[in-house]
């Protein structure tokens, strides 16, 4: 499988990562070999076999719904970038 | 200088107890050996007024006596862990200045017998990698040489600054983290213990996720009595980890008693590579013929779907990796980029994590992102949650037909120069994990013992793979091969 120098843009936005013009040409060729080695999974006979969905048989606990926690704003507010006014701040995101 | 940082956990325990020695000492001497030892750049961050605040408090809960195991004892922890009020940046610039607001299940758990903090340990960044090249802090530098060179070695990763700082004596033991081989690889890397355990047997909580279903915490040690010690500590069930084992946790020490006799230990033929070194294939053999003089009955086994390990495993953890760090968007911690008046959130978003992640970081978040997008989800991810579910079928036949643990190496060969593997190929360093990823996807326990040198004196070691939940057995079997192979290198001290 090879990835074109589109798909890396596009898969680039997907992933919410800026990249140049110039560093899509290597991305592709990074990308290609790594998909290429996965292409190895293709020989596997996966008729009939269930995806894993856990890494143990374990089912998970219940528990009340209930807050347990809470009132910790300048906590939660501590290591954000830039906050106003007890909120999170970002830029404009409506025109 | 160094004397006491050499020192084991169980003997410090013991002098400890006996009021030989008390915990300010050693935490002095470990704290001068991270000073003298920062060309190996194994701490990102020493907390020097913390831990002799923490080595006193251990000192009078020492003679209060009753103190737990680990009491007064100096350890390292890997920058992944959040820890309260400390940085806590998983090695990458994206989170420059995060100062978590909590603790994480497992250091808290070590605080609360009473260990002591000295500081971060360097590793790659977010886990990513094999041999600490990764990391926004620059690489670790093994504390171990070829003989008669300056060449800068890697002491392996990702948890390459635990590997480095408990093999140069900077700290007595190191907490690591491993989703492909971080523990156990750069053990084998450093001449020190690793332990992986089993999937569910340490909490995640508060420890910084690469990919959630892999991820386990473990203790990197300079025994496997050690080894015990510390994951005894760290283990447990927790609430907060909905993923977290309920099931009780054993005295893994009082398990080690070196008895082996009648254990069925099996030797898998796919773990036999073209073109490893002959040095690998010599320790194995050795390795096999220590367990069956100790009375172990050694068998062939057959794991069929290994060679499919690490490609599915270079799918699922990508996969995992790009929705964990969805969260670094520069909104709710870390470094936000610099931004122009005309930038809207999108923009913002983007240019933060082109600035703060690293290449490795940013090649796995895309093909996670590729993979899990619309077309390709079938054909790459799904296929490689299938080969996943035969690859822990392989493991449950041999352990169906009797088989109480696996040996293999640790490693396809002895540590590496740093610069030496990658550069434009990112395939050639994934490599290093061939014979540790298949324990992560099928869930289990490993660790890896240091048992022997190469003709350069590089460490080399071996790996066991246990049963689920038996890690009490796996490293009591660990036990008996250490004693056997009376690995006793040490790095000269160059630094």
């Amino acid at each position: 499988m090879s990835v074109d120098k589109d798909t890396v843009r596009r898969v680039a936005h997907l992933a919410r990562i800026d990249v140049d013009e110039a560093a899509l040409e290597p991305l592709s060729k990074e990308l290609s070999a790594i998909l290429s080695f996965a292409e190895q999974l293709a020989e596997v006979n996966v008729d009939g076999v269930e995806p894993m969905t856990s890494v143990t048989p374990m089912a998970l606990k219940r528990r009340q719904d209930e807050v347990t926690d809470g009132g910790i704003q300048d906590k939660i507010l501590a290591n954000a970038p830039d906050t106003r006014e007890g909120f999170f701040a970002v830029p404009k995101v409506v025109e | 200088m160094g004397e006491l940082a050499s020192l084991t956990l169980s003997d410090a325990r013991d002098k400890l107890r006996a009021g030989d020695i008390t915990s300010r000492e050693i935490t002095e001497d470990c704290l001068a050996s991270i000073e003298a030892a920062s060309e190996l750049n194994a701490f990102s961050q020493v907390t020097a007024d913390k831990a002799l605040g923490m080595a006193d408090a251990a000192d009078a809960r020492l003679k209060a006596g009753d103190a737990p195991d680990l009491c007064g004892a100096p350890l390292g922890i890997k920058d992944l862990f959040c820890t309260e009020g400390v940085n806590s940046q998983a090695a990458s610039n994206i989170l420059t200045d995060f100062k978590p607001q909590y603790e994480s299940t497992v250091t808290s758990q070590l605080w609360r017998d009473g260990a002591v903090m000295l500081g971060k340990l360097n590793m790659d960044e977010f886990a990513m990698g094999s041999s600490n090249e990764t990391s926004a802090y620059g690489p670790v530098t093994s504390p171990w040489r070829r003989p008669e060179s300056n060449t800068p070695l890697t002491p392996g990763g990702s948890s390459g600054g635990s590997a480095a700082s408990v093999s140069a004596d900077l700290c007595l033991a190191a907490t690591g983290t491993d989703t492909g081989g971080s523990i156990r690889q750069p053990a084998a890397f450093t001449g020190i213990v690793g332990v992986k355990p089993t999937y569910g047997r340490c909490s995640r909580w508060g420890i910084v996720a690469f990919a959630s279903s892999l991820d386990q915490a473990g203790p990197m040690t300079k025994s496997v009595r050690d080894g015990a010690i510390m994951l005894k500590a760290m283990t447990g069930h927790d609430p907060k980890d909905s993923t977290s084992a309920d099931i009780a946790v054993p005295d893994f020490e009082a398990a080690l008693t070196g008895d082996i006799r009648g254990k069925t230990i099996g030797i898998p033929k796919e773990y036999r590579l073209d073109q490893m070194p002959e040095e690998i294939e010599a320790l194995w053999a050795d390795g096999r013929a220590m367990l069956s003089d100790a009375g172990a009955k050694i068998v062939d086994i057959s794991l069929p779907h290994t060679k499919y390990a690490l490609p599915a495993y270079y799918i699922i953890a990508p996969a995992e990796a790009s929705s964990n760090l969805a969260r670094y968007d520069g909104v709710r911690y870390g470094a936000r980029a610099d931004l122009v008046a005309a930038d809207g959130v999108e923009d913002m978003y983007q240019k933060t994590r082109a600035q703060g992640f690293g290449d490795e970081v940013k090649r796995r978040i895309m093909i996670g992102a590729y993979v899990l997008s619309a077309g390709y989800y079938d054909a790459y991810y799904l296929r490689a949650q299938k080969v996943r579910t035969l690859i822990k079928r392989d493991f449950e036949q041999v352990f169906a037909d009797g088989v109480d643990a696996i040996l293999t190496p640790a490693t396809p060969s002895a540590a590496f120069g740093l610069g030496e593997v990658g550069g434009d190929d990112p395939i050639q360093m994934y490599l290093n994990d061939v014979f540790t990823v298949t324990v992560n996807l099928a869930g289990l326990p490993g660790v890896a013992v240091p048992t022997g040198t190469n003709s350069e004196g590089l460490p080399m070691g071996l790996q066991l793979i246990g049963r689920p939940w038996e890690e009490a057995d796996m490293l009591n079997t660990a036990y008996a091969l250490e004693q056997a192979a009376g690995f006793a290198a040490k790095p000269d001290r160059w630094w």
